[in-house]
């Protein structure tokens, strides 16, 4: 199978069994960014590096972004696009140097200026995709978001032209972060990888982010394997799995006893790459020197911790995320054609997502086990299983803060020692 | 918080209708799940704009579902200067004149807002600032006593 330098980095670290980790990284100051890859890639770690972008290039606002370089404004990014070549392929030989991977990480619903730019610096990985970047983070019409990543996904395979071949992560597995039930998560990222793959990507990475029971996210990992097994099997592809992207324990060992569940997670679960999160994370932007030891944290306690060996309880994440596919891929050949079909019709309904492309009649919940289930579950075809955890009581104000922080809390309550890899997970009620 | 003192006692609560939406540079919106939660409990009917709202969007629903009260939420850090740019905006509007426009949330990029940067947001037309920390029963507590303009505005 064709793989560029960052597939080749996260294969190659697989057959020795090692978890790729990564930060969230990105500076507006190029010496300021190659720095931050110079210590990732130096790190007690097997990593990629992370160049994610700011605010100003995600919405295509370039004057702003090159105002703000003009000027000295701070950016809370890399603006790839506002930065001469010259300096985005000086800041990138600091990875080079030493063999580490790159991916370039942004959030934008319309990419098609940073997919120019990716192909002018030879970037070969980056993430996103017509849905995770387009309903829970912007307005953007979900057809114009899929009419982009589609002409984006065809431009990046040009990446070839000079011998490289591109890598596309879909974002799919993350969407609003939060109250999500696993089974939308992994349809969706199936989805855009199937999505990718139609136009043109020979080499995908599908992303799940951890939620609040660490069994229920080893079953949907284990459907995520299966899914991708049967549905892309040619393809080059790799599952990475995110340290929890909601409310984030306010206390440092609760922080890094969230990242050490997410490091096992990932061994237990399959991933080859793990996205990781620090003890700043509720508080501010992360330093470089933080970063480097979130990474080497999920590193240590990732080495510990032996792959699953038996298989978890399913519950029925693979049956419903199957279910999901099968009803996007009936209404049409053309997967975005039948994304936007779905998400017209609310076959596909993101909980809690205000974008007018999405019905917003489905409500996730988090049951009296820990679980995520669904409360409603809209015109999706999918059941709404009263046994999961009892009958689920209407979101309230109330009830809707404490979901949110739920895992914030059990982490800062429950806090296992800081140190890994010997701490344990904590205990969740049952 | 930094709210005007009521002029009148307050009149019965719920059933108004409130514009809900967050400025232009900020894509977070569990802030803005939650307070519709908050304000449908209250009794009021609520319009949720969602993501990221240009400044002409919010004036053109405005007009659309004439409100009788705006509300303005953002956790990005560019509340208080993208606010400022949205207040002028819809006070420009001589249709908006009235309405009462509050603002709330994570406003500033260093912690809480300077003196100087909430008289800024009442300058440019707020009529509430509910900054970092103020909490739930002070914003449902203003909403109860608020004397809002309904009858007599143009429409």
């Amino acid at each position: 199978m064709p793989r560029g330098p960052f597939a080749a980095a996260v294969a190659a670290a697989r057959a020795r069994g090692e978890l790729v980790v990564q930060p969230r990284m990105g500076f507006g100051d190029p010496a300021a960014m190659r720095a931050g890859l110079t210590a990732v890639a130096r790190a007690r770690a097997t990593t990629a590096g992370t160049v994610t972008l700011d605010s100003y290039t995600r919405v295509g606002d370039q004057a702003a972004a090159v105002r703000a370089l003009a000027d000295g404004s701070p950016l809370n990014g890399y603006p790839i696009v506002a930065h001469p070549v010259e300096v985005t392929r000086w800041v990138l030989a600091a990875a080079q140097r030493y063999g580490m991977p790159v991916q370039v990480r942004h959030g934008s619903a319309l990419p098609e200026e940073i997919f120019a730019a990716l192909l002018r610096t030879g970037v070969d990985a980056t993430e996103g995709g017509p849905v995770s970047y387009c309903l829970p983070y912007s307005r953007v019409p979900l057809r114009d978001a899929v009419d982009s990543w589609a002409r984006c996904c065809a431009a990046y395979t040009r990446l070839r032209d000079v011998g490289v071949e591109p890598h596309l992560e879909s974002f799919g597995g993350c969407l609003l972060g939060q109250l999500c039930p696993p089974s939308l998560l992994v349809a969706v990222t199936v989805l855009e990888g199937m999505f990718f793959r139609q136009h043109g990507l020979r080499s995908v990475s599908l992303s799940y982010a951890q939620q609040t029971c660490p069994e229920q996210d080893e079953e949907a990992l284990a459907a995520l394997r299966r899914l991708v097994d049967e549905l892309l099997p040619e393809l080059d592809s790799h599952i990475v799995l995110y340290t929890y992207m909601g409310v984030y324990p306010r206390t440092s060992e609760g922080a890094l006893g969230l990242l050490g569940a997410a490091a096992r997670l990932a061994v237990r679960g399959g991933a080859a790459r793990l996205i990781v999160k620090t003890p700043a994370e509720a508080h501010r932007i992360p330093t470089i020197e933080e970063n480097v030891a979130a990474l080497e944290h999920a590193a240590r306690v990732a080495a510990a911790e032996p792959p699953a060996t038996t298989g978890v309880e399913d519950t029925g994440i693979y049956a419903e995320a199957r279910a999901l596919i099968e009803a996007v891929l009936d209404l049409g050949s053309d997967v975005g054609v039948g994304l936007v079909r779905a998400f017209e019709r609310g076959h596909l309904d993101i909980p809690y997502c205000l974008h007018p492309d999405n019905a917003g009649q489905a409500r996730g919940y988090i049951t009296a086990r820990g679980r995520l289930a669904w409360a409603r579950a809209g015109r999706m075809p999918v059941r709404v299983d009263r046994a999961a955890g009892g009958r689920p009581a209407e979101m309230t104000s109330d009830g809707l803060l404490t979901a949110l922080s739920y895992v914030a809390t059990r982490y800062d309550q429950a806090a296992p020692p800081a140190v890994g890899p010997a701490e344990s997970v904590p205990a969740l009620p049952r | 918080m930094t709210v005007p003192a009521p002029a009148r006692p307050a009149p019965a609560g719920g059933g108004r209708t409130v514009l809900l939406g967050t400025v232009s540079s900020d894509a977070h919106t569990w802030n803005l799940v939650y307070l519709q939660l908050l304000l449908e409990e209250a009794g009021h009917r609520v319009i949720n704009l969602g993501a990221c709202v240009p400044e002409e969007l919010f004036a053109a629903e405005c007009h659309r579902h004439d409100p009788d009260l705006v509300v303005v939420s953002s956790v990005n850090g560019h509340g208080c200067t993208d606010g400022k740019r949205l207040a002028a905006v819809l006070r420009a509007d001589p249709a908006l004149a009235d309405v009462p426009i509050v603002i709330g949330g994570k406003l500033g990029v260093a912690g809480r807002l300077t003196g100087t940067q909430v008289d800024e947001l009442f300058a440019a037309g707020y009529t509430a600032v509910f900054d970092d920390g103020a909490d739930r029963d002070r914003f449902l507590e203003y909403l109860g006593r608020l004397e809002l303009p309904v009858a007599g505005r143009a429409a």
